[in-house]
């Protein structure tokens, strides 16, 4: 009762809310001539609900994990605020920046790149509890041992003296989850949690990320590539390409009614097992996401889109146009 | 089946490591017939991909066991001696496209020479000849002809992908296995490069192993699926049936793990730990994690046949 009270009292105040976001990386020569910006993220704005799973799809390049990390504090972005639970990440002071990186935590895609290997399990987890001034030892150690419980790393005991190396893939990624969630944060940013796990493997990570989540109503940013597990995950999804979303809506109407054309090509490109597949040959629309140093004039799908409107989808950027409530999509096809 | 163009028999191939002996490929058999693709799949670490090496003879140094069978078009390919096995086999009859394709291309030649140089190098043709057929095999895998002299490092990982594809067809070889072609790959890529497998498995007539973890991905391509667990091969099916309702419970379970776009299906994961490959206990290597294991599975299994459907390493199907 408490929790749907809480849910709903929060509403009118999202807790993260990312207000045209630029994330430009400059490319120098020689150290000094500028030859250009790298437009990883070019203008997104999103806002989200106290413990609500939005899903971040794209293809490798297109700036999600740009995203995530401007998010995360870890780049100052070009343009544009990130607000958390109403204050923004542009000018805080470096205490209340220290709090909001307790506030969010990350889980990275290869969980053995993220781990120390000079420290053991015990130690990687109390880490981030010294850092923030837990400062009596007890404490700390329920708390870490609470953490790998609830990641069901168990028992703890057996596995508080191991490094890194001795766990499997799907230990080290629960692992690096129990150091995201140890300051029980707000927020998790999840860049691609399942990308480097076993098929069998993924969908247990994925199920204690979204078990975490209700327990303890923590936003989840899920980034990924594959659109076949964000139906199982999270409730929103935003579709990137080159930078920019070029839709956004509910899983459910997004899956059955998808209104761009690249999120059509996503949908078609994916395989479900099934030996018809054999007999059929995909369309998917032919070349490679653009180059972000010199993105195309008008829509940057139009060079791949296979239903772009001749004069116009190459000279003007298509806006933002919701096609139902809540369903947006950046798409001249969908003008008024 | 058709025309059986290699059969695997009893395949074996263990390596010597610190802590002893690690039973990669253990007494794997299997057929592939001409213009067939055969998928094989498993989680990482099963031996696939030493399954793939242990065809085309690429060992490491640590070998402990490699014996067994390997007959393309009825020759046993294993009696031939290291040198005859290069220049009549490798690549001229079996090439292989690895799985890194980055660390596979040399960075300091020119795409268009390295995928020109197994013919060089095996002699078949003179090097303007060689030229002109690489050339043919990058539209083959629809790669633009200016892309011939660039680097490596110059193209996106599709193209290098494409590359290591073309590398693989320039010899014309009738068997080419595919170590996780697209696995690194983006969605609309991989559909791409799907795409275009298919078509030369068409018109070219060529038999494919693709060695894949993804089963969504792998139906794309097989006309016939083995499925390894713990460097056994439990399950070679058909592909209309396998990805229908596969036989053995691994394989149900894997089947049950893929998270499916089409369908309301909640993906199940498999609990516990793959067995180790290391002094393997003499039971049924699945057995540990089964959840319809009775006695019978305290022995390991042999193959039972199941009609047309296939054959299973599974003590149910007795």
């Amino acid at each position: 009762m408490l929790a749907v009270c809480m849910r709903q009292g929060v509403k009118e105040s999202p807790l993260l809310s990312v207000r045209g976001l630029h994330m430009w990386f400059e490319l120098r020569r020689w150290g000094f001539g500028r030859t250009g910006f790298v437009r990883a993220v070019a203008g997104v704005s999103f806002n989200m609900r106290r413990g609500e799973a939005i899903a971040v799809v794209g293809e490798s390049g297109c700036g999600k994990s740009t995203l995530a990390k401007t998010i995360l504090g870890l780049y100052q972005p070009t343009e544009g605020e990130v607000i958390f639970e109403g204050k923004s990440l542009n000018g805080m002071g470096i205490k209340k920046r220290q709090w909001y990186c307790s506030q969010v935590g990350y889980v990275q895609q290869d969980p053995y790149g993220a781990l120390p290997s000079f420290m053991n399990v015990h130690r990687i987890l109390e880490e981030p509890l010294i850092v923030n001034r837990v400062k009596n030892s007890r404490e700390r150690q329920s708390r870490v041992r609470e953490a790998l419980e609830e990641v069901r790393l168990v028992p703890p005991d057996e596995l508080l003296s191991k490094f890194p190396h001795m766990l499997s893939g799907g230990q080290q990624q629960r692992l690096v989850i129990a150091r995201a969630i140890i300051l029980r944060p707000k927020l998790i940013v999840a860049d691609e949690p399942v990308s480097m796990l076993d098929a069998s493997v993924r969908v247990e990570i994925l199920e204690l990320l979204k078990q975490l989540q209700h327990q303890h109503n923590l936003g989840v940013i899920y980034i990924t590539h594959d659109l076949a597990t964000v139906r199982y995950f999270s409730e929103r999804v935003l579709v990137m390409y080159a930078g920019k979303v070029v839709e956004a809506t509910e899983v459910g109407s997004l899956l059955s009614d998808p209104c761009h054309p690249y999120t059509r090509a996503l949908i078609v490109a994916i395989s479900d097992p099934d030996a018809a597949n054999l007999e059929t040959f995909k369309e998917v629309p032919p070349g490679e996401p653009p180059s972000l140093l010199n993105p195309p004039s008008g829509c940057c799908f139009h060079p791949r889109c296979p239903s772009a409107i001749h004069r116009l989808c190459n000279k003007e950027e298509p806006p933002q146009f919701e096609v139902k409530p809540g369903h947006l999509v950046m798409c001249w096809l969908y003008r008024k | 089946m058709e025309e059986v163009l290699l059969r695997v028999e009893e395949l074996c191939l263990h390596y010597r490591t610190s802590r002893g002996i690690v039973q990669v490929v253990d007494s794997v058999s299997f057929e592939v017939g001409r213009n067939q693709a055969l998928a094989v799949i498993g989680e990482s670490g099963c031996g696939k991909s030493s399954l793939a090496r242990a065809i085309l003879r690429l060992l490491p140094r640590n070998v402990a066991v490699y014996t067994g069978g390997v007959f393309l078009d009825g020759t046993n390919v294993m009696l031939l001696g290291e040198e005859r096995f290069r220049q009549e086999v490798r690549w001229v009859k079996v090439s292989l496209v690895p799985q890194a394709v980055m660390n596979s291309l040399n960075p300091v030649v020119k795409v268009g020479d390295q995928v020109a140089e197994p013919l060089v190098t095996h002699n078949l043709v003179k090097k303007a000849e060689a030229q002109e057929r690489a050339k043919q095999v990058f539209r083959l895998v629809g790669v633009p002809l200016d892309f011939l002299q660039r680097y490596a490092f110059e193209l996106s990982g599709g193209m290098r992908q494409r590359m290591a594809i073309a590398m693989a067809l320039v010899a014309d070889p009738s068997l080419v296995i595919l170590d996780e072609p697209t696995s690194a790959l983006d969605v609309l890529t991989q559909a791409n490069i799907l795409n275009m497998l298919k078509r030369i498995k068409r018109e070219f007539q060529r038999s494919f192993i693709l060695i894949s973890h993804d089963v969504a991905t792998s139906s794309e391509l097989a006309d016939s699926v083995a499925v390894m667990y713990a460097g056994q091969i439990v399950e070679v099916s058909n592909a209309a049936h396998f990805y229908h309702e596969p036989l053995h419970p691994y394989s149900q379970k894997l089947m049950a793990s893929v998270p499916r776009l089409r369908q309301d299906r909640k993906p199940e994961f498999i609990p516990g730990q793959p067995a180790s490959l290391i002094n393997p206990a003499k039971n049924c290597r699945f057995a540990p994690r089964c959840q319809l294991r009775f006695s019978e599975c305290e022995q390991e299994p042999p193959f039972f046949e199941c009609g047309d459907r296939g054959r299973v390493k599974c003590w149910r199907y007795a």
